[in-house]
């Protein structure tokens, strides 16, 4: 167990370093940060001065030697738009993002499980066919639009749930912000969850679907039948347990790829998280703040991934922890 | 009265464009503590016998006609809840390969706990006492260690007896073994056969042993049937079918045991192989690979009579009895 967490974390150092570097080069693309800084009214001379000393004119492993140093310190580059370190914006916009994917996470693990055994379980039924047509029309649908939709019925037109932000939020342990405590929060992240999860359910319960009707093919479920075994008993422990196991390591992926999808969400229903701070900061070729969100959200993959890893080796019994670190 | 009871079993199987038959008329008895075998090749419905005894047949197959009488009950006018209390516990069944039967992701104690608690109101510690004593029964080594162990963690054979201690965790009356040891060792093939038949012998357990190897069939059973293409085509005591066979099939199946070459000859083998159920022949399915056959084999399907000390659907088998007697005398 010891020797393969010291190997995933290895392999995580190893994927960071690769995400550092690439989201280190993009600020070499994204134009004049002087540009931003100064204004136009600045002259040439000032602003080669000004290169110079914040090392801009030196080559690029020279400066990304300096950059890493300072990240592992903690330490992402100053936001030229906010005038505070990146790191500090960022955490700011956190929770808000988090909550959003814990809504969305929610919805999905809360729908498709149900749906996936369902509709694995009575193939034929009316009700599966409307859920399989369903899934496909929700996966062609793009988030934005979905959500456009969804402000159009549910805020202009009925007045239920409100169009942007995230309304009421409540401070807990001192330093994250809420939805989930008032009426009106929990009202405000409603909508943006729905559109986030829009994407990954319908994936997931087509998923769940097809894992689960290749394993009641099995022999262990025919076996378990034979046995006697109640019929709840053998969809919802012999055969969804094991269904699962491929769920689990696919989930882990998407988390990932939502915290990234939240940019779509957040512009639209205007969510103060970091995925619309993201936008904004692209428009304002607030480079340090650019690269540091690329860095954070690849950190949250990379961990995501290695603990999802980590709980497959806990629920598949045939993984053996202890032997996968040779 | 017979324990089971299967009368004119057909079972068909719907595909796109046609329907299959792949059991047709099945009929026998099979008496309280009596073993039965079922020999035949691959696809020959064997196995589609033994789980439509226990309503198990899976898609697209289905009874299509025909009666199972299983203790004095017909087992198509019970609800599906009567049919589940059935399996497992009247009826046990025990799958061909060990490695897959079992469940990956539960311990062998829940696998075992749930069997008896699907059956009997028992709580979990009262039924690990009783898994340990089936265990035991099998001959596992340190039961107890057992029961917390996966499934991976044991060996093909070791699986194999698991599943024979869960087949008796309820005492039940008849144990369906489809081909139980085709997909162990050789070396522990004999070990899990004779266990199989101590047990079956001190239990008075009645026995369905579905195999492809007559030789198997003569040390564990009383009676046989032979199967061919979805039929019976020989039935009777073992000992008659193996000593005296009459259908010119099972004489193929008997002259291509090992025993019965001598050292150094290359083995006898019935040439070609058994048609699919979509294609097969006009008239006796088994005449284009029969030595014997005539014309009236080509066109009608022989009548299922008895002869001699069995029963046995062949057009020729008088003549072919003649021929064998003679070929004995001049032996």
């Amino acid at each position: 167990m010891f020797a393969y967490l010291v190997k995933r974390i290895f392999q995580a150092a190893a994927v960071m370093f690769v995400i550092s570097i690439i989201s280190f080069a993009i600020q070499d693309n994204l134009g004049d940060p002087l540009r931003e800084l100064v204004g136009q009214s600045v002259s040439e001379e000032v602003r080669n001065e000004l290169r110079e000393e914040m090392g801009l004119n030196d080559s690029f492993f020279v400066q990304y030697t300096r950059f890493a140093k300072k990240a592992i310190t903690g330490d992402l580059g100053t936001s030229y738009f906010f005038k505070e370190p990146a790191l500090t914006v960022i955490l700011k916009k956190l929770p808000a993002t988090l909550e959003l994917v814990l809504g969305a996470s929610i919805i999905i693990i809360g729908l498709s499980i149900p749906l996936g055994v369902y509709t694995a379980i009575r193939p034929k039924a009316v009700l599966s066919k409307a859920i399989m047509g369903l899934s496909i029309v929700g996966i062609s649908i793009p988030v934005f639009l979905t959500a456009i939709l969804m402000i159009y019925f549910f805020a202009v037109e009925m007045r239920l749930l409100p169009s942007y932000g995230r309304g009421d939020v409540v401070e807990v342990f001192g330093y994250w912000k809420t939805n989930f405590a008032t009426w009106d929060g929990f009202k405000h992240i409603i909508m943006p969850s729905i559109a986030l999860a829009s994407i990954m359910l319908p994936l997931f319960i087509r998923l769940i679907r097809s894992e689960m009707m290749e394993t009641l093919q099995s022999d262990y479920v025919r076996y378990a039948w034979a046995k006697g075994i109640k019929a709840k008993r053998i969809w919802f422990l012999h055969a969804l347990k094991n269904t699962m196991l491929p769920v689990i390591t696919v989930g882990g992926v998407q988390i990932g790829t939502m915290v990234a999808y939240t940019i779509l969400t957040e512009t639209v229903f205007q969510w103060p998280g970091m995925g619309f701070m993201f936008l904004e900061a692209v428009n304002r070729v607030d480079t340090p703040l650019i690269v540091a969100y690329l860095i954070i959200v690849g950190f949250i993959f990379v961990v995501t991934n290695t603990l999802v890893d980590l709980l497959y080796g806990l629920v598949n019994p045939t993984v053996k922890l202890a032997r996968m670190g040779a | 009265m017979s324990l089971l009871s299967v009368r004119d079993l057909v079972v068909k199987f719907a595909m796109r464009h046609q329907t299959l038959t792949a059991l047709d008329h099945i009929s026998f008895e099979l008496a309280q503590g009596e073993r039965l075998g079922i020999v035949g090749e691959s696809g020959a419905g064997k196995s589609i016998t033994g789980f439509a005894i226990l309503n198990l047949l899976s898609q697209p197959g289905f009874i299509a006609g025909g009666k199972i009488m299983f203790d004095g009950k017909d087992m198509a006018a019970l609800s599906s809840e009567e049919i589940r209390l059935i399996r497992g516990d009247r009826i046990a069944m025990i799958f061909q390969d060990p490695m897959v039967t079992l469940n990956p992701v539960l311990t062998i104690g829940e696998q075992m706990v749930e069997t008896l608690q699907a059956h009997r109101n028992i709580s979990r510690s009262d039924a690990e006492k009783i898994a340990i004593v089936k265990l035991r029964e099998v001959y596992i080594p340190a039961p107890e260690e057992r029961l917390s162990q996966y499934p991976h963690e044991l060996s093909g054979g070791m699986r194999q007896r698991i599943i024979i201690a869960i087949a008796l965790l309820l005492d039940p009356q008849l144990i369906i073994a489809d081909e139980p040891t085709t997909a162990l060792d050789v070396t522990i093939q004999a070990d899990i056969m004779e266990l199989l038949l101590e047990l079956c012998q001190n239990n008075k357990v009645s026995l369905i042993l579905i195999t492809h190897d007559l030789g198997v069939v003569s040390q564990m059973t009383e009676r046989t049937l032979v199967m061919y293409a979805g039929k019976i085509i020989e039935s009777g005591k073992t000992r008659e079918i193996v000593n005296d066979p009459q259908h010119p099939y099972t004489q193929g199946l008997i002259n291509a045991l090992p025993q019965q070459t001598v050292a150094g000859h290359r083995l006898k083998q019935i040439p070609g192989n058994m048609p699919g159920l979509g294609s097969l022949p006009p008239g006796c399915a088994f005449h284009p690979r029969c030595d014997f056959a005539t014309d009236i084999c080509k066109k009608s399907v022989p009548e299922f009579v008895s002869f001699a000390d069995v029963k046995v659907a062949c057009h020729e088998v008088a003549r072919l009895h003649k021929t064998k007697k003679a070929e004995a005398k001049d032996g």
